[in-house]
């Protein structure tokens, strides 16, 4: 129970957050960032599952998060389907994309998902470059409003309260699974792999798991993002998204849920403030990013957090000078 | 209750086990030894199925075990410790532990993300018995601490813990008193006697001699793969190929 406090007290947190940022931003145009970042920040939440806690990386993720931008805009605008029916379909075909795309890679040791997610994510956005007649090619093809039943969600006040519950929901459902035995098995194999072995961890099946789980929830994140603007471009897909969102992860801090949330908050922002910097804002970006790295390598949130909290890690650290060590 | 035979493992050339047969009886402390690169880690990773055997036969309570991999054997009660330390240090020390409950414990994905109630209180009860096996091992100061805060000889301690949370019917320890000091030695071997005593069957790799003497019900000793000698610890020390292996042939 006491460790579960930590977690708990940040969803109150978020959850405030959420609830009063309506009340602060001055027009719907901070809405509308409101809403891109939570919507990043969910499929941040999902990699940084696969990334940050079990340490497997995906160069691809964007390619999960494309299927379901246009599954959502296929489905729905040219054979008809229910907004829900086209975003489901998208997370089914995106899981078992995974699926069949980790069972033989992840049995390999070293960085194989890294490559095998790389050369994935890259021949999806070339299919959805291509296949004109179906995702519009370049330009693009535009999505429908979401319905469901007589239900619409309008405007960006709505949008921001379903993807403001959708961040909780995904912030709360990770936490839960970070604090579970599987959550502890995806940790134990980032720690030692053998250990978990040993401990009686099918460490395949988990990567594999934990794999499919983050490409379906990047997938449905996608479907939203459809929906939501209204269009969709190939450059959803596109590897610079993908390398977007790893470095969301370790930017907002690695095995760190809420730094997901600030890591996609920060780099969703960023891009906007520094336009003003015509030209430079590519340069400015990344020496921010190389800075925060220096820094504070673990990422913003798990630093902060560890230089917020010196009186916990003093105690066991005291005893340990207290012990002598060795002969 | 695990019976080696005719066990051999090659690395290319190099015979790093060579045709070992031995047999550990329930409820014993069976320790192997021998000069250092005799095969014994070799033989550890054997059993345990990190490595897979070029030939022979390991049976572990009647059933041919060779090969399976160490989430197979772990499911059929083994346990180890490891002699370059394997603890997750991005982890808790409590969740280490927890770790080795794994198997005992409800791996069903989305009754973990709803956090269902009866995850609840299996959590509770596992995160109770682990904070309980630290103490047993003599860790119990560091329940709320990260592993990473641990001092290497506490480490030692916390695998032992992770391993017993498995409740496994035989334990295999890798070098436990490595790097240890004398008090921290002693301390370990009343600790082995202690999980020994609590019905569960130790094979032990390890350099110290003191220990091992004074532990072991029975011993194997291994030099350049090869078994050179078994028995108790009397029949060992007095083995003359066991002294020339130590001290060198002319002995």
């Amino acid at each position: 129970m006491k460790s579960m406090l930590p977690s708990t007290r940040g969803l109150v947190v978020l959850a405030a957050v959420l609830a009063a940022l309506p009340l602060v931003l001055p027009n719907s145009f901070y809405m509308d960032v409101a809403v891109r970042i939570a919507i990043n920040a969910i499929v941040v939440i999902a990699l940084n599952l696969l990334m940050g806690y079990t340490g497997q990386i995906s160069l691809g993720h964007a390619g999960f998060f494309g299927i379901g931008a246009y599954a959502s805009a296929i489905l729905t605008a040219r054979f008809g389907l229910p907004p829900v029916l086209a975003l489901l379909a998208g997370a089914v075909a995106a899981g078992l994309l995974a699926l069949l795309l980790a069972r033989p890679v992840l049995r390999l040791k070293g960085h194989t998902l890294a490559m095998a997610t790389l050369g994935m994510g890259i021949i999806i956005s070339i299919v959805i470059t291509n296949e004109v007649a179906y995702t519009g090619g370049p330009d693009g093809t535009s999505v429908p409003g979401f319905t469901l039943g007589a239900w619409s969600i309008d405007g960006e006040s709505a949008w921001y309260a379903v993807v403001s519950v959708l961040l909780l929901a995904t912030a709360w459902g990770s936490l839960n699974l970070i604090n579970s035995p599987i959550g502890r098995a995806l940790q134990a194999i980032h720690g030692s792999e053998i250990a978990a072995r040993v401990a009686g961890v099918d460490v395949t099946r988990y990567k594999v798991k934990v794999f499919v789980l983050s490409a379906v929830v990047a997938s449905l994140a996608g479907s939203i993002n459809a929906h939501y603007v209204g269009f969709v471009t190939p450059g959803v897909a596109s590897f610079f998204h993908s390398i977007e969102l790893v470095t969301m992860v370790v930017v907002g801090g690695m095995a760190s849920v809420f730094g997901s949330i600030v890591g996609a908050a920060l780099l969703t922002l960023l891009p906007q403030v520094l336009s003003q910097f015509e030209g430079w804002e590519t340069v400015i970006y990344g020496v921010i990013l190389a800075v925060t790295m220096i820094f504070m390598p673990r990422g913003l949130v798990p630093t902060l957090a560890a230089r917020w909290r010196p009186a916990r890690a003093a105690t066991p650290i005291a005893a340990l000078q207290l012990k002598p060590e060795g002969e | 209750m695990l019976q080696i035979e005719n066990l051999s493992k090659s690395f290319g050339g190099l015979k790093a086990v060579q045709d070992v047969s031995f047999a550990v009886k329930q409820g014993s402390i069976h320790s192997v030894i021998g000069p250092n690169g005799a095969g014994k880690t070799t033989l550890f990773n054997l059993i345990t199925g990190v490595y897979v055997p070029t030939s022979g036969k390991i049976l572990f309570e009647g059933v041919d075990v060779s090969g399976m991999p160490p989430d197979e054997l772990a499911r059929r009660g083994m346990s180890r410790t490891f002699q370059n330390l394997q603890v997750c240090m991005n982890m808790s020390a409590i969740d280490n532990v927890m770790v080795g409950a794994h198997l005992r414990l409800s791996q069903n994905l989305l009754g973990a993300l709803l956090r269902i109630p009866s995850l609840r209180h299996s959590e509770k009860a596992c995160r109770d018995e682990a904070a309980e096996l630290m103490h047993f091992v003599g860790v119990g100061k560091y329940v709320d601490a990260a592993a990473s805060q641990m001092s290497y000889g506490a480490l030692k301690r916390l695998e032992i813990a992770r391993a017993l949370a498995a409740r496994p019917k035989i334990l295999l320890l890798d070098e436990p008193a490595a790097g240890l000091n004398h008090t921290e030695t002693a301390e370990i071997e009343a600790l082995i006697r202690k999980v020994a005593d609590s019905g569960v069957t130790v094979v032990l790799v390890e350099h110290d001699m003191k220990l091992v003497m004074n532990l072991s019900d029975q011993l194997l000793v291994l030099d350049y793969g090869k078994k050179l000698a078994e028995g108790t610890a009397d029949q060992v020390r007095a083995n003359p190929d066991v002294i020339a292996a130590y001290l060198g042939a002319a002995a």
